[in-house]
């Protein structure tokens, strides 16, 4: 009885921490984008800074009402946004904040996390394909596009990681992780980052939400509460990435003086940050040239990263 | 009877996503009923015409467009069916008694996938018509 007891603590932790910490990005990214822009950014909810922001949205968007347009194909529509979002919540099960703090330590782990993360994009193209709406077909096809191209090079980068620890665990590999690495992985750090930003369809890679040409792509005709959700699911999908590219290329928990799970949060947020960063900095790509990136740049980038990991590793 | 009580073994650690993959759905449901008890109900055919992009929409949702990224599709089947064999060699190609043969080994996959994007390029898949 204690271990199942010890389980469900641990997923109602997991279940807080998806809960909680996208609407921590998300209040990031509102503040930090309008310093950015020298705007102030909400400034009135909840009274200090509009820190309640993001929860007057969700209020707000709990009584909207739920609009399924005729034309839509209605289950599909119905199950897309669950399809978004529920794989990063059940990532978030093997991903390590602290030694030994983590859902469960699945052996393939590394493998386990693509294949979900993966489903996610699914959702996006169910939305776009059941609204029954000429953008949302569009921004769906751009987006199994995007997931076809970016899949690879983030595979190719993670299996690096793989090599260097000798283990698919993520907890393993952070435990084999070493400071050195920051430089040995360096090039499959960023393929795995950019990569992971165009599989979240962020910017500069949201051509297929792309408002200013197919107005908001799957997600036009979602209304309320699926709407809102399919926000959650961008935010929490930052987390996501955030969180992976710690625990694969930064070393999890590693660092000095401060406990391991406040070095993990500090990262995390830190990378967060820097998707923010760059959704202000860079113009969105046109889809031609974001295939080119992958396939031209990402990809030939990966192979070079898995060379020079084989070659260190067995010399 | 041990791999019965929760998170030993292999379905033992499988049985937590389950779990976790059922709350994910109950949070999913839990979601939209609240809505469900909280929100308006006024359907209109005005309201329920496609949005699309603000005007009455023209013929059909499901309209043909050309699908210029159907190319990017094999290439990712091809490599990705490639790239899947790497995991399990990954754990074990740095093990005592491997060592140099693997890495051969690792080159000549790494010249094979090279090769196919090379062969993709020269054949201008990769470039916008």
């Amino acid at each position: 009885m204690p271990e199942l007891l010890e389980v469900a603590i641990r997923l109602v932790v997991i279940v807080g921490a998806f809960l909680v910490l996208p609407l921590i990005v998300g209040q990031m990214e509102h503040k930090a984008m309008a310093h950015m822009q020298s705007r102030l950014g909400p400034m009135y909810a909840g009274g200090f800074h509009g820190w309640a922001q993001l929860i007057a949205d969700g209020v707000k968007f709990m009584q909207k009402e739920d609009v399924i347009p005729a034309a839509a194909d209605r289950t599909v529509f119905k199950l897309a946004p669950a399809v978004a979002l529920v794989p990063y919540l059940v990532v978030l099960v093997v991903i390590p904040v602290g030694p030994g703090l983590l859902g469960v330590d699945l052996d393939a782990g590394i493998f386990f996390v693509l294949a979900v993360m993966g489903v996610g994009v699914l959702g996006s193209i169910m939305a776009g394909w059941s609204s029954g709406n000429k953008y949302s077909v569009l921004g769906g096809m751009r987006s199994a596009a995007q997931l076809m191209s970016y899949e690879l090079p983030l595979v190719l980068a993670a299996s690096s990681v793989a090599m260097a620890a000798g283990t698919l665990s993520l907890q393993g590999i952070v435990e084999a992780w070493e400071p050195w690495w920051l430089a040995w992985q360096a090039i499959g750090a960023v393929v795995f980052f950019v990569a992971g930003l165009a599989e979240l369809r962020r910017p500069p890679f949201d051509m297929p939400i792309a408002e200013s040409e197919i107005i908001m792509g799957p997600m036009t005709e979602y209304t309320g509460m699926r709407f809102a959700l399919f926000m959650l699911t961008e935010y929490a999908g930052i987390v996501v990435l955030s969180a992976l590219t710690t625990v694969l290329y930064l070393g999890g928990w590693q660092g000095p003086l401060l406990p391991g799970p406040v070095w993990t949060l500090i990262k995390i947020f830190a990378l967060a940050f820097v998707v923010i960063w760059v959704r202000v900095s860079f113009p969105r790509m046109r889809e031609d040239q974001l295939q080119r990136l992958a396939w031209v740049g990402l990809v030939p980038l990966a192979l070079v990263q898995l060379a020079l990991t084989g070659v260190v590793k067995v010399l | 009877m041990r791999d019965y009580q929760g998170v030993d073994g292999y379905f033992g650690s499988y049985a937590v996503v389950a779990v976790l993959l059922a709350v994910g759905a109950a949070i999913f449901a839990g979601a939209l009923l609240v809505n469900r008890l909280l929100r308006p109900d006024h359907p209109t055919e005005a309201k329920l015409t496609t949005y699309e992009c603000g005007v009455d929409p023209v013929g059909d949702g499901w309209a043909q467009s050309q699908v210029r990224y159907y190319v990017f599709t094999y290439l990712y089947v091809v490599f990705a069916v490639d790239a899947v064999f790497l995991f399990p060699w990954a754990t074990v190609f740095a093990a005592p008694g491997f060592g140099m043969t693997t890495l051969v080994e690792m080159f000549v996959f790494l010249a094979f996938i090279a090769l196919g994007i090379v062969y993709a390029w020269r054949k201008r898949v990769l470039t916008w018509t």
